[in-house]
């Protein structure tokens, strides 16, 4: 399609060696700066509800998504986070295609693809793939490793000539670190980890730009869970490659994130660098939801102040007047009731030069620090991460004498 | 003690052979005490739990050997009814999915007061007031107008508080809160952490807490006990696992996770993936996965070693795990 993307994928074909080649080349090119690879503007998925059996009427409808607006460059990780219900996955599906949005653009590279049909919407698609959470469930159980992983080219046959397929897929399967020789086996041979690799192969199948990955490691064991966001940080690095991450769990967002977007009901409430979202957060429910986060350390037990929160989420069927977090916000006052607050930089921190200055939507923004600064908190075994383990010097047959042998039972 | 497991053994029968899934567990918990058990999933800290309560599926399970002492006295030599009405008033369990543990075809109020009427042989009618002040005393609001409402009714994290309402209905001395929190989400999960946690210290009950979060045993535990492949491989008071950490799966545990306040680089990842209870790997089970396995780990199972007072470790290098901080 583009000159860059199709020398970008000869590259690719060409194995080891050009995969470090591109990996430099791409280093050059900071995200921060660049031109937006995807701008969404004002995005909205209204469900229609519905009653009646042979004559339907309408008589509301669900918004799921209720004008959510962003922009991700080249290479970059934009988290999304909040609760369940919010809109994470429609706006999601929205981004892929496999939705259709009610109102609203999804600009790549300028242009909207919410207008295209037929061979141009086709040829972008192909740029934008998703990966699924569920790693149980989003893998045909009937069809083999290597058919899954190959799938897309069944609809994209311009990416891998038939007979180069099969090497395609030995390929990515070895990009995921799964062994190429498991091309024949079904699902059901894998864990859980392992299928979300299979996932993420077909993911990158076509040499996308952009991966929009919906809470891809959620379903995973804490173990296992390290082991595939790693993956996704070294193929992101590899491959230069643009994510949109989905996830709830904010401390896995704060790790792969660049900037994040927390949503609320439909909308983002509040979106900016990570910095700018954990250590200076200024929307009442941001704060609430970093500071229900339970952190793996007992001695922040004292120095932790909790917002709980009362109530539930209200229906997106009937979202409130005004600000939709009102009735949940322990700051709500009238005009919250009356006037939605847009997303803005406030106007307290428009002129100050603070990362507090970032895109808030609350009539009543404040600074408020709700996760212990870096440092303050003593993480365990502080040892740094290494390809396979941490070398504690213990290796081979001359290790030190077991410890002690002072049974307990 | 209120509780005490000692040496418990459960296998399953399955199709495909014996699945060993609890080896050997001891744990216990004292008045108002809380222990988490911590574990990935298969790790045979629900099948533990169900064991203590006398709810397992038998068969295809079988408890094989082992003691669970309740107030002293082992569960598994009491006759049936014994058993039945120690489940019913002095211990309790809350289950992850109060969905499929409400029965859908009776209103909540019913169901909450069911308890008061066959255990305690009150009226109905004095029934539905208890049930309405245990739905106000964790927070339903308008308890009054919504007894009368079906659990499908109420979102999940008020179905959960109803859970545990019926938990704590009868004053139990001891709950197993099987993962109550991992279905809902955060700020929720936080509501529901603080509930059962007040009640708790209320009514100076034993709390079992089972989990696989990190984040939320340390905020809550007491101490804590980790499963590894049916065993407890360390235990120890809460602190002093964060700090010092005396078993490498532990350790690696604590290391993967990502942290709110830490901007990453890259995660350490234990390597591998868990085993197969069918074939348990010999020696420590966590051998093939472990940095620091040795030629002995890949013979003997580890006994339990005492690394501290009330701290125990089942692995051989427990003394270099700490050291290697
Ligand atoms: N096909 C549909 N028809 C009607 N309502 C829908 C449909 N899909 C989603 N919704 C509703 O839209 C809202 C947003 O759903 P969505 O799946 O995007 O949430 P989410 O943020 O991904 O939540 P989770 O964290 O649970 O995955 C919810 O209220 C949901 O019930
Ligand atoms: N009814 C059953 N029949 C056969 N196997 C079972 C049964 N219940 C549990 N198991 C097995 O026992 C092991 C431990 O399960 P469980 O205690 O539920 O793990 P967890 O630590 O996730 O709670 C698992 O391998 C599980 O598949
Ligand atoms: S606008 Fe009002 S209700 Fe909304 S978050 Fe701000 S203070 Fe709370
Ligand atoms: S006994 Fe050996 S294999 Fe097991 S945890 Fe200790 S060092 Fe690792
Ligand atoms: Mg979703
Ligand atoms: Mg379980």
């Amino acid at each position: 399609m583009h000159a860059d993307h199709s020398g970008r994928k000869e590259a690719r074909e060409e194995g080891e060696k050009a995969r470090a080649l591109l990996a430099k080349s791409r280093a050059g090119s900071a995200a921060a700066g660049d031109e937006p690879i995807l701008e969404v503007r004002d995005l909205v998925k209204h469900y229609p509800l519905t009653q009646g059996i042979l004559i339907k009427k309408q008589i509301g409808a669900v918004k799921a998504v209720d004008g959510v607006s962003f922009d991700l460059a080249a290479g970059e990780t934009l988290g999304i986070v909040g609760e369940s219900g919010c809109g994470k996955s429609t706006v999601a599906k929205m981004l892929v295609h496999l939705e259709q949005p009610t109102a609203g653009a999804i600009k790549y590279k300028g242009e909207d693809i919410t207008k295209l049909s037929g061979r141009a919407l086709k040829a972008v698609r192909r740029n934008i793939q998703m990966v699924f959470q569920d790693p149980y469930t989003s893998l045909n159980p009937r069809m083999t490793v290597g058919d899954i992983i190959g799938e897309p080219y069944e609809i994209h046959p311009e990416v891998a000539p038939k007979g180069e397929r099969r090497r395609k897929v030995q390929d990515l399967l070895d990009v995921v670190g799964l062994n190429p020789e498991y091309i024949n086996r079904y699902p059901h041979q894998f864990s859980g980890g392992q299928r979300q690799r299979i996932g993420i192969a077909r993911g990158l199948a076509l040499n996308p730009e952009i991966i929009v990955a919906d809470e891809p490691v959620s379903a995973l064991d804490v173990s296992v869970q390290a082991q595939v966001v790693n993956l996704l940080d070294r193929l992101q690095a590899e491959f230069g490659l643009a994510y949109v991450f989905i996830a709830h769990d904010l401390s896995i967002v704060r790790h792969i994130s660049d900037r994040v977007g927390v949503m609320y009901l439909g909308r983002i409430v509040e979106i900016g660098s990570d910095e700018q979202i954990y250590d200076h957060p200024t929307h009442p429910y941001t704060q609430a939801l970093l500071s229900a986060v339970p952190v793996p350390d007992p001695a922040a037990r004292e120095h932790r102040e909790r917002i709980i929160l009362h109530g539930d989420v209200p229906s997106p069927a009937n979202p409130p007047s005004g600000c939709r977090f009102r009735t949940r916000c322990w700051k709500a006052q009238e005009r919250c009731e009356l006037e939605v607050p847009l997303l803005a930089v406030p106007a307290v921190f428009r002129l100050a030069d603070t990362p507090a200055g970032h895109d808030s939507a609350c009539h009543f923004a404040e600074e408020k620090q709700v996760v212990p600064p870096e440092g303050l908190l003593e993480a365990p075994g502080e040892t740094t991460a290494e390809e396979d383990g941490p070398s504690q010097g213990v290796d081979g047959e001359n290790g030190p004498a077991p410890s002690g042998s002072t049974r307990a039972r | 003690m209120l509780l005490e497991v000692r040496d418990l053994h459960v296998e399953f029968h399955t199709r495909d052979g014996v699945a060993k899934a609890v080896n050997g567990v001891n744990y216990s918990v004292a008045e108002g005490e809380t222990l988490a058990v911590l574990g990935e999933s298969g790790s045979g800290k629900s099948v533990t739990a169900q064991a203590v309560m006398g709810i397992l599926d038998m068969p295809p399970g079988r408890i094989s050997g082992g003691e669970i002492l309740f107030k002293g006295r082992d569960l598994l030599k009491m006759k049936k009814d014994e058993r039945r009405k120690i489940r019913g008033q002095e211990m309790a369990m809350i289950f992850q999915d109060a969905l499929s543990s409400l029965n859908p075809v009776l209103s909540v109020g019913e169901q909450l007061g069911e308890m008061f009427v066959v255990h305690r042989g009150m009226s109905h009618k004095d029934a539905k007031a208890k049930a309405v002040e245990l739905m106000d005393r964790v927070r339903i609001p308008a308890a009054k107008e919504r007894v009368g409402n079906y659990p499908h009714q109420f979102s999940g994290g008020m179905r959960q508080r109803i859970m545990i309402a019926m938990a704590m209905a009868l004053e139990p001395s001891l709950i197993i809160a099987d993962e109550p929190t991992t279905a809902l989400d955060v700020t929720v999960q936080a509501q529901v952490m603080d509930l059962l946690a007040e009640l708790q210290r209320e009514l100076n009950m034993g709390l079992i807490l089972i989990t696989h979060d990190l984040g939320v045993v340390a905020d809550v535990a007491d101490k804590i006990a980790v499963m590894y492949a049916g065993r407890i491989v360390e235990s120890a008071p809460v602190h002093e696992i964060y700090r010092a950490p005396a078993h490498p799966y532990t350790k690696g545990l604590l290391q993967s996770i990502p942290r709110l306040d830490q901007k990453g680089r890259e995660l350490y990842a234990i390597k591998g993936l868990p085993p197969n209870l069918l074939h348990i790997p010999p020696g420590c089970a966590f051998n093939p996965r472990c940095p620091m396995a040795q030629e002995i780990c890949r013979g003997e199972v580890p006994p339990l070693f005492e690394v501290a007072e009330h701290r125990e470790s089942a692995c051989y290098f427990w003394k270099e795990t700490l050291d290697a901080r």
